[in-house]
């Protein structure tokens, strides 16, 4: 489409990409809005600059310091993790210890989903395959008794990460949301200015739902960043542009497969590129 | 959250007067709120396009009647469309005879097979049939343990065995299941991407080994717009017999219910709704039009 005119056809063209992408009706009409505003004051002046002009605009959503991972100045770093059912949280949370411990960090985890089946024998398997101390209860039993034991844990061991896997639970579950507090309750007591993270775990084939997701964690639990799980699919992740733009939270790693070291730190460059391809 | 769809409609249709047709002027705003709402809903793009296309052509000169808004029409022809479009109705399975009848769910990381697959056994010894398990996802870490633990849950048997060939244990497990005169064999299968050829590869090998009678594709009802991009693969690799939505207990719209009806034709069975046993229900079309549409 060289030398192509901006007219209706392309910006439906483009609607059609970017919803595509889940990034949600609003969020897409609110950027074709900007593209075309930026057109009528004539900033862009041929369908060549488009694509560049929105990867710029969606790219600056995320500024480097918005993508570390916290670290606590003494003491265990507390890493909270949390999402809803079978979003990932468990596999990130092996692939964040081994990227961790593989840097030379000593990394504890703990196994709160104390309630999906066989949940803390996932947990464990993990745990010995990469390398890292676990604490863990038996199925069933509080999961803010395992949360008070593995801070005792890290704190005893000097660890320099202490990585807390929750089970999952829907948003709209206000008793579960409020087991989460009072795991979140128990970590600040034991560690002081702990959770330093809170990260939500989003499944990158999700749709709108997950903006419905990040505000209810958020509300309960004060998310920090997110861990966009399952992008070696088809799937965009583009929801988390909406997430971004509505709620402010930012992506800190995404998910590419089922390894530990699958893991890679977000970066907005290529997530934006992907959009487009 | 949203704004009801009858809202928005009455609202597109205020200016009209209660008579009259359904026509080109006074339909565009309103199939513009559809589509919005379906989009909302994560119904894929192309789908909703095509879902209004042949709703535009449907509700062109339809009559209003005295008594109804156009408003109310055209909401209801939406609302037809869109049950008939997820229907039928139906949660029956084909019990073959002699049994065992096996069936196999099939579907993406994490969308809630090995949990499907206890509810399923619990709900076919509900009809009277005696059923078993068998692991055959031999990738994820405690799938075998996860598995084993709802069994003894539900009091259902499950068979196991530590290997690498998932397609040697399906076949075992078939094997065990007619020794113990089961009448029912549901396969418990790896969560695997659909462009992940190795990983479909071995599905369809479980598959052509085993000759399910019945394989579902289980589907989360959060899932965006690329649903239409895995059903359709998991549907050309498994020829799919029905799909089952999990995870309706939340507040997703659920859009991705009509994709995958829409690419595959395969009837959705049942809907998961809660992590218990017990939380698996028949599918509703009608009811699932509604939520998509935000009624
Ligand atoms: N392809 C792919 N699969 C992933 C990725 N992350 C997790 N998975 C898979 O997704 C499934 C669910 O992952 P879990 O880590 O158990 O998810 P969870 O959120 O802990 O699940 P619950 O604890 O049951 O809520 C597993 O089969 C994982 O192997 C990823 O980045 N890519
Ligand atoms: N709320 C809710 N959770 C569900 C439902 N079905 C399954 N889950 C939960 O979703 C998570 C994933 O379920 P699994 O049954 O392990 O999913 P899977 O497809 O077997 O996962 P993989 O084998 O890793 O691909 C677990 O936490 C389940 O308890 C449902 O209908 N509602
Ligand atoms: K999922
Ligand atoms: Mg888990
Ligand atoms: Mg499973």
């Amino acid at each position: 489409s060289f030398g192509r005119k901006i007219d209706e056809d392309l910006l439906d063209e483009l609607e059609e990409v970017l919803i595509s992408d889940d990034l949600g009706y609003e969020t897409t009409m609110k950027l074709i809005e900007e593209l075309r505003e930026s057109y009528k004051n004539k900033e862009i002046e041929t369908s060549e600059q488009i694509i560049p002009f929105l990867k710029e605009k969606i790219k600056n959503y995320w500024p480097q310091r918005d993508r570390e991972l916290a670290k606590s100045d003494s003491g265990p770093t507390v890493v909270l993790v949390a999402g809803v059912n079978g979003s990932g949280k468990t596999t990130s949370i092996a692939k964040l210890g081994f990227n961790l411990s593989s840097a030379g960090h000593k990394v504890v985890v703990a196994a709160c989903d104390t309630f999906r089946a066989a949940a803390v024998d996932q947990l464990s398997i993990w745990s010995e395959r990469i390398g890292v101390e676990i604490i863990k209860h038996k199925q069933g039993a509080d999961p803010a008794a395992v949360a008070y034991d593995a801070c005792q844990a890290a704190i005893a061991r000097d660890a320099d990460y202490l990585i807390v896997d929750t089970a999952g639970r829907l948003h709209t579950q206000k008793h579960l949301m409020k087991e989460l507090e009072k795991i979140k309750a128990v970590t600040s007591k034991k560690i002081p200015g702990s959770p330093h993270e809170v990260i939500l775990v989003v499944d990158g084939t999700t749709g709108q739902n997950a903006i419905a997701q990040a505000k209810e964690f958020t509300g309960a639990i004060d998310v920090t960043g997110i861990f966009l799980a399952k992008l070696d699919g088809s799937a965009r992740g583009g929801i988390v542009i909406a997430i971004k733009d509505k709620l402010d939270i930012p992506v800190k790693f995404v998910g590419l497969g089922e390894k530990p070291e699958d893991i890679a730190e977000f970066e907005p460059e290529e997530f934006v590129e992907a959009l487009f391809s | 959250m949203f704004e009801s769809l009858t809202d928005r409609f009455n609202s597109v249709f205020k200016s009209l007067s209660g008579r009259g047709r359904i026509t080109e002027s006074n339909i565009s705003d309103a199939m513009r709120e559809v589509r919005k709402a379906l989009l909302e809903a994560d119904v894929n793009y192309q789908v909703a396009k095509q879902f209004c296309k042949d709703v535009r052509e449907a509700a062109l000169g339809a009559e209003v009647v005295q008594s109804l808004k156009p408003g109310q029409v055209l909401i209801k022809i939406v609302q037809d469309e869109l049950t008939k479009l997820m229907g039928p109705e139906g949660s029956d399975i084909y019990y073959v005879s002699p049994g065992p009848t096996v069936i196999m769910l099939a579907g993406l990381q994490g969308c809630g097979k090995t949990t499907t697959a206890a509810k399923l056994a619990n709900y076919v010894r509900s009809e009277g049939k005696k059923p078993q398990m068998v692991a055959v996802d031999l990738q994820r870490p405690a799938a075998i343990e996860q598995l084993r633990t709802l069994g003894e849950q539900i009091d259902v048997p499950v068979y196991c065995e530590e290997s690498k060939d998932s397609v040697k244990v399906a076949k075992n497990g078939l094997k065990d299941a007619k020794k113990n005169d089961a009448d029912v064999v549901i396969l418990d299968t790896a969560g695997r991407l659909h462009v992940d050829q190795e990983l479909m590869d071995e599905v369809s090998n479980v598959a052509k080994a085993t000759s399910p009678h019945q394989i579902y594709l289980v589907c989360d009802s959060m899932t965006g717009q690329d649903a239409v991009n895995s059903a359709k693969e998991f549907n050309e690799r498994l020829e799919l017999d029905g799909v089952i939505l999990t995870k309706l207990d939340g507040d997703a719209r659920g859009g991705a219910a009509l994709s995958v009806k829409a690419v595959t034709g395969k009837p959705i069975k049942f809907a998961g709704v809660g992590e218990k046993i017990e939380d698996l229900q028949k599918f509703h079309p009608d009811r699932m039009a509604g939520r998509i549409l935000g009624m």
